[in-house]
């Protein structure tokens, strides 16, 4: 920092320099570009996940298991040891790692029709067993990967290409709210619902993940970060109108903040 | 007073132009370019430079971590300096 | 000590780092063993009971990309459903064990035992182009054996390991040699043996290690397949295993593995006290099946019967090595039901003495 500067006449050379850093992608996130759409809120919550475990210096520590889904190639991403797990299954390969090597931290990374579809069953039970490990669980109520289809997440009404007039919850059901479900069971010490579509929304989904991996970490049990994000190519809308959007249905039906702590 | 600024390096062909960085931004500092990065996506960059306070609100949305920001702060009166 | 006794107790013994299981007739005492005897405070092994097979394999797929010796047990019909598991295990080239007390099928069947899940394990029950080598003990002894056994090759070869018994070897009792203890090996151990392919954690040392199946691109992966079916090749070439009983002037000969091939023993013996050469080759290993000592049976032998509890499935295979050039029969029975050597004997008879039937005798 060069005090003989004025604010007014600096240059632009002046204020990029080494010291003056303030935000930098973090060496947990490998150089690869990202191979979501843009605006998808996976990149971010990628981000916020690797910067804990770049934070809390676990990078040595920590094995992450991707689901099947859009972020099916997250290790392609996270630069951490990585599982691939068959589709749902992810809390079954994470169990099967933290029960041989408890001192790990053991994290799974999954949609919600991974989550909350075809894992359901996976998730109740690693959550009902208490298994030491957290859930980072993307809800933006559609299938993304495979072109939009209808989620058990899906609002009533919405369309996709599954539902398309509009999810008619007499004969599709009713959109799950799993993290308030799963709250429920002892084995779950955390249970939050966060976002990460402005930049307050992005510092309390990261204090979240924090949470979860202090939890762990202290061997309380499962932790389970909800993060209600966006799917602009599935929802067919531009990421800014799709983060409005969220705002004003999403978060209604699936309101943010901390449902067990 | 002298008040802090901020500037932010975008790399250009990582970026998608998903536009939520101009949105964030509080100074309205960012647009979308123009021209078209490799990939054929219109990048963000800095059209009020001046305006940046290096607060780092587009990072922590840009979901592809392409925004690397710093902030210049003006150093503290001398007098401030020798407290404590 | 029982045959599924014998599994779990070869289990704790042979180092293994953990067993996730479902309970399924005719095998729940693997686990109600390993839970009773408490192995966490004898080696620190790991005995999980998951929710469905569909998680135990699962579990396992997770602790075996961490290079630990993982484990399952289940009976055919939960067998049927880890298939998918064990396809990405074999795609992600993890090495693991899957025992199949396999019973009479299909559908929920019978709790009996069977053979009728060969085509399932030797054939790839799941998707894709991957095998497993099967092992077909055929007393409690072996089974014991063969635990520690398929630890070894699942990781010299990095590929899931399956032994194929059934319900009557499961539940038999046989006096039994127990293996001496193993000790668990530690991670660095692991590592020093088994190279540093196992999500142990990253290291600044070394670049992430990945456990994926996946290959979006077709070149890779065709790729990764041509190198799945070099391995697999490889195993063929080393480790086949079978066991010839009286061949050499074997005039007849019956293959038969796991249960029937105690059955043939005993009907090879009565057919040589009535003077009719008859000879028993058992494949232990049933993937990788023992073609070339068959072929070269066929070069002198009249005839072979492949003798099973089932429809016909390894007689299949036994026509492959043949090749057309003796008459290959299957014999039989179905849905929980055991031949006995008289009858194997009876079918001899008919089959290859009978002028009527010689007329007839092709390889139907």
């Amino acid at each position: 920092m060069s005090a003989s500067h004025d604010s007014d006449t600096l240059l632009l050379e002046d204020i990029i320099r080494p010291e003056n850093l303030v935000f930098e992608k973090t060496a947990c996130l490998t150089d690869n570009t990202l191979s979501y759409c843009p605006g998808c809120g996976h990149g971010t919550a990628h981000r916020i996940l690797m910067e804990v475990v770049e934070e809390m210096g676990i990078q040595g520590q920590t094995i992450g298991i991707a689901p099947v889904g859009c972020s099916v190639l997250a290790y392609d991403f996270m630069n951490v040891d990585m599982q691939q797990a068959a589709h749902g299954r992810a809390p079954a390969v994470a169990t099967g790692i933290k029960r041989v090597m408890p001192e790990k931290y053991v994290f799974t990374y999954q949609g919600d029709g991974d989550l909350a579809a075809i894992g359901t069953a996976e998730t109740i039970h690693a959550c009902n067993r208490g298994e030491n490990i957290t859930i980072i669980f993307i809800n933006n109520g559609i299938y993304g990967m495979t072109g939009g289809q209808m989620a058990p997440t899906t609002l009533a009404g919405m369309r996709t290409s599954t539902s398309p007039f509009g999810r008619d919850t007499e004969m599709m059901g009713h959109p799950l709210r799993i993290t308030e479900m799963v709250a429920t069971l002892p084995g779950v010490c955390f249970a939050t619902r966060q976002a990460v579509h402005t930049p307050a929304a992005v510092r309390k989904a990261k204090k979240a993940i924090q949470t979860a991996f202090e939890l762990q970490r202290q061997r309380k049990g499962l932790s389970l970060v909800e993060i209600v994000s966006n799917c602009n190519s599935g929802w067919k809308m531009m990421p800014r109108k799709a983060n409005d959007w969220m705002e004003e249905n999403m978060f209604p039906f699936y309101p943010l903040g901390d449902i067990k702590k | 007073m002298a008040k802090a600024r901020g500037a932010i390096v975008v790399d250009v062909e990582g970026c998608k132009g998903c536009d939520l960085c101009v949105g964030a931004c509080p100074t309205h500092v960012i647009e979308l370019s123009r021209k078209v990065n490799s990939k054929g996506y219109h990048f963000a960059y800095m059209e009020h430079p001046d305006a940046c306070i290096g607060c780092a609100h587009c990072a922590m949305v840009c979901p592809d971590s392409v925004i690397t920001v710093y902030r210049w702060k003006p150093a503290p009166k001398p007098r401030e300096a020798t407290t404590a | 000590m029982k045959g599924n006794e014998a599994i779990a107790e070869a289990a704790i013994r042979a180092g293994v780092d953990a067993y996730y299981g479902y309970p399924i007739t005719p095998q729940s005492e693997v686990m109600e063993y390993l839970m009773a005897e408490r192995p966490h405070l004898r080696t620190g092994m790991v005995v999980l009971q998951a929710e469905s097979e569909v998680a135990s394999i699962n579990m396992v797929y997770g602790a075996a990309g961490c290079a630990k010796k993982a484990m399952t047990s289940s009976s055919s019909p939960g067998v049927s459903l880890m298939q998918e598991g064990i396809s990405y295990i074999a795609g992600a080239e993890l090495p693991c064990l899957v025992v199949n007390v396999a019973r009479g099928g299909p559908g929920l069947g019978t709790i009996q035992p069977s053979q009728a899940d060969y085509f399932q394990a030797t054939k790839g029950g799941g998707h894709g182009d991957y095998r497993l080598i099967v092992l077909a003990p055929n007393s409690v002894q072996e089974q014991a054996d063969f635990v520690s056994l398929s630890f070894d090759l699942a990781f010299r070869y990095r590929t899931p390991v399956m032994i194929l018994s059934d319900g009557a070897l499961g539940q038999m009792m046989e006096k039994v040699e127990l293996p001496p203890q193993r000790e668990r090996m530690t991670a660095e151990e692991i590592e020093a043996q088994y190279g540093h392919w196992a999500t142990l954690g990253k290291p600044a040392s070394r670049e992430r290690n990945i456990i994926t199946s996946l290959k979006l691109k077709a070149e890779q992966m065709e790729a990764h397949n041509l190198h799945l079916q070099r391995k697999y090749a490889q195993i063929q070439e080393a480790e086949t295993r079978y066991q010839s009983l009286r061949c050499d002037d074997a005039d007849y000969v019956l293959v038969a593995y796991g249960l029937s091939s105690r059955i043939c023993q005993k009907a090879v013996d009565l057919a040589r006290a009535q003077g009719i050469k008859v000879g028993l080759l058992r494949p232990i290993t049933l993937w990788p099946f023992p073609t070339a000592p068959i072929a070269e049976l066929a070069r002198a032998a009249k005839g072979f019967i492949s003798v099973e509890m089932s429809a016909g499935q390894m007689v299949e295979d036994v026509r492959l090595a043949v090749n057309g050039l003796r008459p290959v029969h299957h014999f039989g029975r179905m849905g929980g039901m055991i031949t006995s050597p008289s009858q194997v004997l009876e079918q001899i008879k008919t089959l290859f003495l009978n002028p009527q039937a010689s007329l007839n005798g092709g390889a139907h």
